[in-house]
């Protein structure tokens, strides 16, 4: 009776996990679908607890231990959730799904303990399943807390001397370690072994990827925590753990592929080019002597003010400023004052795509303003002036015109179409991907210095004023 | 290699449940809008935390003299929900802001 119950109880999670993911692809239902499938989680962990197995009173610890382990893990995971700044984002679940694996990973190291008691004769299809969910698990810990330290800043970026050979060489030693385990049965020094090549595949595997780079290899290690999870659904035949793991394995690797053709890249290409160390392009010495033009903030005021249009295009320099609110407050000023102000938001503005979207919803921007990169691209001929505000490689024409350029190909705003261009901007370094921006040169471009919050505040008095 | 073939065959119902599943996973995810990437990677990072209830059972399992298997199984349930509670509270936050305001003129 109580097993069917929790049979059941899975049928029913494993459903709210299908919707939950079906509904998060929409934005009218996305939060409702993100609290379907929490719902359904709470269902599988409750009946888990209470129903997996008639209540022994000899195993008080173990249900102490499991109420301990589940009330510290639900404190922590919201002060951490609530607490995390919105641009901080991309690292929290790169956290989050470092302890995902890591749990797969521990409950592989429990089973393989308990398994070698067992005796199985011939083909070994649970070690097979433990060693995966062992091997995935790892590196999908190690591999997310890199990622949330680069994207933190707490670790450079390190390429060691032939890295993605060293890579290849422990890949296939982890391949040979696990068919000779199949082989001659489980040996506990070799698991070990194997745990630790495993996480050290991690790192070496995130180390070498640039920063532009990591939301496709969060989302790939999401998918790969979701397969982690799937191998312990297996072992236990458990359908929710099996239909969640699954699915978030498979929905992972598709929305990994669809971040990288939002980037225009292909998936080999992040893993093994770094983007920074293509040769500089013929474009970088052809701009060396031209100088740019500075425009003042009082100078820029008065032309906003007597705009027609103004487009605003936001990248990562505004969300580290924390200018997206002093941003819509200009916005809405000028909106007061009859220009019609629209922001351009390019797939990667952020640091992933729709991070941007999040990011100046969260200061008010309506939904409507927000125009995505087709939508926009042909409005600009009609811009008066497009402000620019901390991006640069998603509005460098080098993706266009260029070439021998490492972004050639891919797809920009179009900036250079409106009639005015103004880039707020710290400085003149290079953007994300190391290359020059010819942008900057431009005759109707014109450069605005300063810290971006700083100088939207000052402009924002300005406009005032007109 | 038989007893491969036959350790599939004893799991055939595991196999098709594992086809069809990864068919669902594409299914559902394709054509969604680039800006509901995020949300929707956090909100399948969050699904995946399910791992945790591996973990409960585990404990459950475990035989209460068996502090080995009793301490790292309190470590995996605790990071288990970690991943759960933070993934569905971080997913929450970010859609929050998707929200349509009621509009101030």
């Amino acid at each position: 009776m109580s097993l069917n119950i929790l049979e059941i109880s899975y049928l029913i999670a494993s459903l709210t996990f299908i919707l939950g993911l079906k509904m998060l692809s929409n934005p009218d239902s996305a939060r409702k679908g993100n609290l379907i499938a929490a719902g359904g989680m709470l269902i599988a962990i409750i009946a888990t607890i209470t129903l997996y197995q008639d209540y022994d009173s000899g195993k008080m610890i173990n249900y102490g231990l499991i109420f301990l382990g589940l009330i510290i893990g639900t404190v922590i995971g919201t002060i951490m959730a609530k607490k995390v700044q919105m641009t901080s984002m991309p690292q929290m679940v790169s956290f989050f799904n470092g302890m995902g694996g890591a749990c797969a990973a521990l409950i592989a190291i429990i089973e393989f303990q308990s398994h070698q008691h067992s005796t199985v004769t011939g083909f070994d299809g649970e070690l097979l399943v433990m060693l995966l969910g062992l091997l995935i698990g790892s590196v999908s810990f190690s591999g997310s807390i890199i990622a949330y330290g680069k994207l933190e800043g707490k670790i450079q970026d390190k390429v060691l001397p032939m890295n993605q050979v060293i890579n290849m060489v422990m890949l296939g030693t982890i391949v040979v370690l696990i068919v000779y385990q199949m082989v001659s049965g489980s040996d506990p020094l070799l698991f070990y072994v194997l745990l630790g090549i495993a996480l050290i595949y991690g790192v070496l595997f995130v180390m070498p990827i640039g920063g532009a780079d990591m939301p496709v290899v969060i989302s790939l290690l999401n998918s790969f925590t979701g397969m982690a999870a799937a191998f312990g659904g297996f072992l236990y035949g458990n359908k929710a753990m099996l239909t969640g793991g699954i699915l978030v394995g498979s929905a992972g690797t598709i929305l990994t592929i669809l971040m990288c053709k939002a980037m225009n890249r292909s998936l080999t290409n992040v893993l093994l080019g770094a983007f920074g160390s293509a040769a500089p392009g013929g474009a970088k010495s052809a701009s060396g002597d031209q100088t740019v033009r500075e425009i003042s903030i009082s100078d820029t005021a008065v032309l906003l003010s007597y705009s027609q249009s103004v487009v605003i295009v936001p990248g990562y320099g505004l969300a580290v400023a924390q200018a997206q609110h002093i941003c819509h407050e200009l916005e809405k000023l000028l909106g007061e004052k009859g220009v019609e102000v629209n922001y351009a938001i390019h797939p990667v503005a952020g640091r992933m795509p729709g991070h941007m979207n999040v990011l100046l919803a969260e200061a008010d921007v309506p939904y409507e303003r927000m125009q995505e990169m087709e939508e926009i691209n042909s409005k600009f001929a009609n811009t008066d002036v497009v402000v620019v505000i901390g991006a640069n490689d998603v509005v460098n024409p080098a993706a266009k015109n260029d070439p021998s350029s490492p972004i050639y190909g891919m797809p920009i705003l179009e900036v250079d179409q409106a009639k005015n261009v103004i880039i707020l901007k710290r400085g003149m370094a290079a953007g994300y991907a190391g290359i020059e921006n010819e942008l900057f040169f431009y005759p109707k471009t014109r450069m605005l210095f300063g810290d971006a919050k700083a100088t939207l505040q000052k402009l924002t008095a300005e406009v005032k004023e007109v | 290699m038989e007893q491969v073939l036959s350790y599939i065959g004893e799991n055939m119902e595991m196999v098709y449940f594992l086809l069809l599943a990864i068919l669902l996973g594409v299914e559902v995810i394709s054509n969604v809008p680039a800006i509901l990437h995020t949300p929707l990677m956090s909100g399948a990072n969050a699904i995946h935390g399910v791992v945790v209830v591996g973990a409960i059972i585990v404990m459950l399992q475990a035989s209460p003299d068996n502090y080995l298997a009793l301490s790292v199984g309190f470590l995996a349930v605790l990071v288990g929900t970690l991943n759960v509670i933070g993934g569905f509270v971080v997913t929450d936050r970010m859609l929050e802001m998707f929200k349509k305001k009621p509009k101030k003129s």
